[in-house]
């Protein structure tokens, strides 16, 4: 019994093993080949420490090259895919699972620009504590005077058409025009801060420095995301409302 | 390794396939016919599957079952609108329909068993092994609840699912292999009773579907019920018949609008002809009439390609290639309302009715580890969400999200010493939990400690077949925890199991009553021809020889009626004994008369 009983804490701890990568759960040998052991072949677990970006090989950038994430992609899927583990037992299947959906995961964020700004402030977020996600007061503003402009509409519109009605939709056409273009201006200086966050990266690689400067920049991201978020919402309200 | 069959459960047909060196075939039948009527009968004499059973449903409605898929992972509040349709009861027991045949009920997934024993009895017949997995065929646009249910199907049958595939992906497959297509492609996939459009990007043997769209309860017997809805009208108009409340006349216009409806996709009219008990009813169709009768349901396909596109960030434009899939594509507005939107010729060079089942072969070989150069990313059709304050559902992964997938939760409490958690899953893009379909609830157990202290981690995962498993671990301990998940509209572990034991016993007695049913035709037989025997014999034997005979062809028809088809072939035997010296003189009588009537040259030639 005792002894019994210390085997099978030895195989709890060699469980946790596998996660940091360094041993084999299936052979127990040292892992050397990338996802699949180099003695018994067999797929191992992604670490529990990996995030989007590493999986992909990629710095921390927000340019990525498109054409590259989609060949990796599809590379690493014909590594970890269910299908290929149809015919394996059942802890290979598991493992299979587990990382294709990781990689899905990490695929969909880091091929959306937006996603991949998102995950990539979470990421950093512990050193930005600061971090604000609600609208400024201008916006907010913006925001309660739209909906009740909006509420008045949706009440007169089933009436047929009217000149308070068309005064209105002038109104509102207005309003779309001036969001659309503060929707163009925010993905020009969102763009403007990728680029600036990258370029402060390869600096900071150099010189290993730069924690604050990179925190101004994630907060500033951080708020035109969350500002482009109030201004697409209000844009789609508008465009469900006039049709 | 035991081969895998890939097998396309189709609302109208069903097809079985497997792939060896050359690629993909189809299975065909003792008849050569590869597609396999989606129709089940149980007769006096036991089951009946197919083209035997298409036959059965003119004479006795009430004991066939068809169009089954429709009622696959629903309730019958989901299909109370045509009710009226279906010649069989209906009821509903756990949140899945029951179906009322006799004194005896089945769920939907024990109808398509039979159907998909069929299918693998065929493929035994023609591989002569063994066969129990296979690939089965769902609709791009299956909830969990249908995948579920088409997985139980084939548990219930006997055989292995190792995946469920998407029609659509599917049939990308074998077009892809075919042509060796590189590009977006948009597969249009109209069936029996769904349609689908999925658009993928193929690239290098990577099949990646883009996005996925539908309308799971949209196909062909829609268009068949809007013939038949104007000529039920016409025929009480003009001849007063009432056609509702007969099944067996409701089930013959149903076919012949049918019939009439393939046949317009190659004429430019078809006359309907019906028997009547006194008289015929007859009805000449134009393509035009019947275009302009299924017009809007055609239309709606479209707005789901719209949507499509959409979510793949694509503009019609953008696809190189449209391939068109399923028997209902065959329709010459179909192929142009495509050819419209998309702006390019559809591709129908695969065989419509054949391409999915074809495709489910190749991914079938795929999983078997035979190709490997070939793989499929597939996305799930539905966002998956749970019930939040105020009955709204909160997205936890978005539809067109490729599978694999998994989104984590977070769970704790609002009371002190609270204990459990309910949680209900949700599938669909609406924004109340009602507008939803509701998959799945279960109970979250935590330990009683102080509010908020608690933390279960709840872990929602679609695999590769769109099927989702819950799991979940306290955070507080790194246990995992069980988790109970009680299905909607599906059925519980225990009634799956019942079911496969039940359809043992069916097997059982299905083999009982063929056997029955073969003795019975061989005594017809022995009937038949021995009584033209005694008759051309008469001069040949004695009266006494004759009467003997004649006794013993009586007991055996006598005996046939009964249902044991040991004594029925005892007898058999009994009779054979009898008349073994009839056959002799016969046989020499026969012989004389050949070599009398001929010349000596032309016996020994």
């Amino acid at each position: 019994m005792e002894h019994q009983h210390q085997a099978q804490a030895t195989t709890a701890t060699s469980r946790e093993l596998p996660m940091a990568r360094s041993m084999c759960w299936h052979c127990q040998s040292e892992v050397t080949g990338e996802y699949l052991c180099g003695q018994c072949v067999k797929v191992q677990p992604l670490s529990r420490d990996l995030d989007y970006f590493a999986c992909f090989q990629l710095p921390r950038l927000l340019n990525i090259d498109e054409q590259y994430l989609e060949k990796t992609f599809y590379e690493l899927s014909r590594t970890f895919h269910p299908d290929f583990y149809s015919t394996k037992d059942e802890s290979e299947k598991a493992i299979s699972l587990g990382n294709s959906a990781f990689l899905n995961a990490a695929y969909r964020t880091l091929k959306d620009p937006i996603q991949r700004a998102e995950y990539l402030i979470r990421l950093e977020a512990g050193a930005v504590k600061d971090i604000r996600s609600n609208p400024p007061a201008d916006l907010f503003e913006e925001v309660l005077e739209l909906q009740e402009t909006l509420e008045t509409f949706r009440q007169l519109a089933p009436k047929g058409p009217s000149s308070d009605l068309e005064a209105l939709r002038k109104k509102l056409q207005a309003e779309r025009e001036h969001l659309e273009k503060r929707q163009a201006e925010m993905e020009t200086s969102l763009q403007h801060k990728f680029n600036e966050w990258d370029q402060l990266q390869e600096r900071a690689a150099l010189s290993g420095q730069a924690r604050e400067e990179k925190n101004t920049i994630l907060r500033e991201m951080q708020e035109i995301l969350s500002n482009r978020t109030y201004v697409r919402n209000m844009v789609n309200d508008l465009l469900e409302t006039m049709g | 390794m035991s081969r895998i069959v890939g097998i396309d459960l189709g609302t109208t047909n069903s097809l079985v396939a497997f792939m060896d060196k050359e690629g993909p075939h189809v299975i065909p039948g003792p008849d050569g016919q590869t597609k396999v009527p989606s129709i089940v009968g149980l007769t006096d004499n036991g089951l009946i599957v197919g083209d035997p059973a298409k036959a059965h449903l003119i004479r006795d409605p009430s004991h066939t079952i068809y169009s089954v898929k429709r009622f696959m992972g629903k309730g019958l509040d989901d299909v109370k609108d045509e009710l009226k349709y279906f010649p069989y009861h209906l009821h509903e027991k756990n949140g899945v329909i029951r179906i009322e045949i006799g004194d005896k009920t089945y769920s939907p997934p024990q109808v398509s068993a039979m159907i998909l024993k069929e299918l693998k009895r065929r493929a035994e017949d023609y591989l002569k092994e063994d066969v129990s997995k296979a690939v089965i065929t769902v609709p791009a646009y299956f909830n969990d609840s249908q995948r579920q249910a088409t997985k139980d199907a084939g548990l219930i049958a006997g055989l292995e699912v190792l995946r469920i595939i998407n029609e659509p992906t599917a049939a990308s497959l074998a077009y892809g292999l075919q042509k060796k297509t590189q590009g977006l492609i948009a597969i249009y996939d109209l069936g029996g009773g769904t349609f689908d459009i999925s658009i993928l990007k193929l690239k290098d043997g990577i099949f990646e579907v883009l996005a996925t769209n539908g309308d799971s309860h949209l196909g062909g017997d829609d268009f068949d019920q809007r013939l038949v809805d104007v000529m039920v009208d016409d025929m009480f108009q003009t001849q007063g018949i009432k056609v509702e409340g007969n099944p067996e006349l409701m089930q013959t216009v149903r076919l012949e609008a049918e019939r009439v409806k393939i046949r317009l996709s190659d004429e430019t009219q078809a006359q309907a002809v019906i028997q009547l008990p006194n008289g015929t009813y007859e009805k000449l169709w134009t393509r035009e009439s019947v275009e302009s009768l299924v017009m809007d349901l055609v239309e709606r396909t479209l707005g789901p390609c719209r949507n499509a596109l959409k979510d793949a960030g694509l503009t019609a434009s953008q696809i190189d290639e449209v391939v068109l899939v399923g028997g209902s594509t065959r329709m010459p507005l179909v192929w142009r309302k495509v050819e419209e939107l998309f702006g390019k010729t559809p591709h129908s060079e695969l065989n419509p009715d054949e391409v999915v089942a074809l495709g489910a072969a190749v991914q079938a070989d795929i999983l078997g580890g035979h190709t490997k150069d070939l793989l499929l990313l597939d996305v799930t059709p539905l966002s998956l969400g749970i019930e939040t304050m105020g009955g709204v559902m909160s997205a936890l992964i978005r539809r067109n999200t490729t599978i694999p997938t998994s989104a984590k939760e977070m769970f704790t409490t609002y009371v002190d010493g609270q204990t459990s958690v309910d949680i209900h899953i949700l599938q669909g893009e609406r924004e109340l939990v009602k507008d939803n379909r509701s998959l799945a609830r279960f109970q979250l157990k935590l330990p009683p400690l102080p509010a908020g202290v608690p933390r279960v981690e709840v872990n929602f995962l679609i695999d590769a077949n769109g099927i989702l498993h819950v799991t979940a671990r306290d955070i507080r301990t790194g246990e995992a925890q069980s988790v109970q998940v009680k299905p909607s509209h599906g059925l519980t572990d225990d009634e799956v199991e019942g079911m496969i034991r039940d359809s043992f016993q069916f097997a059982a007695e299905d083999i009982k009553a063929r056997q029955i049913i073969e003795a019975r035709n061989e005594a017809n037989a022995i009937i038949v021809a021995t009584e033209k025997a005694l008759v051309r014999a008469a001069n040949l034997i004695s009266d006494k020889e004759a009467e003997g005979i004649r006794r013993i062809l009586q007991q055996l028809g006598e005996v046939k009626a009964g249902d044991d088809h040991r004594v029925i072939r005892t007898k058999i035997s009994e009779v054979e004994k009898t008349t073994h010296h009839l056959a002799e003189v016969l046989m020499d009588a026969t012989l004389k008369e050949a070599l009398e009537s001929k010349k000596l040259s032309d016996v020994i030639k």
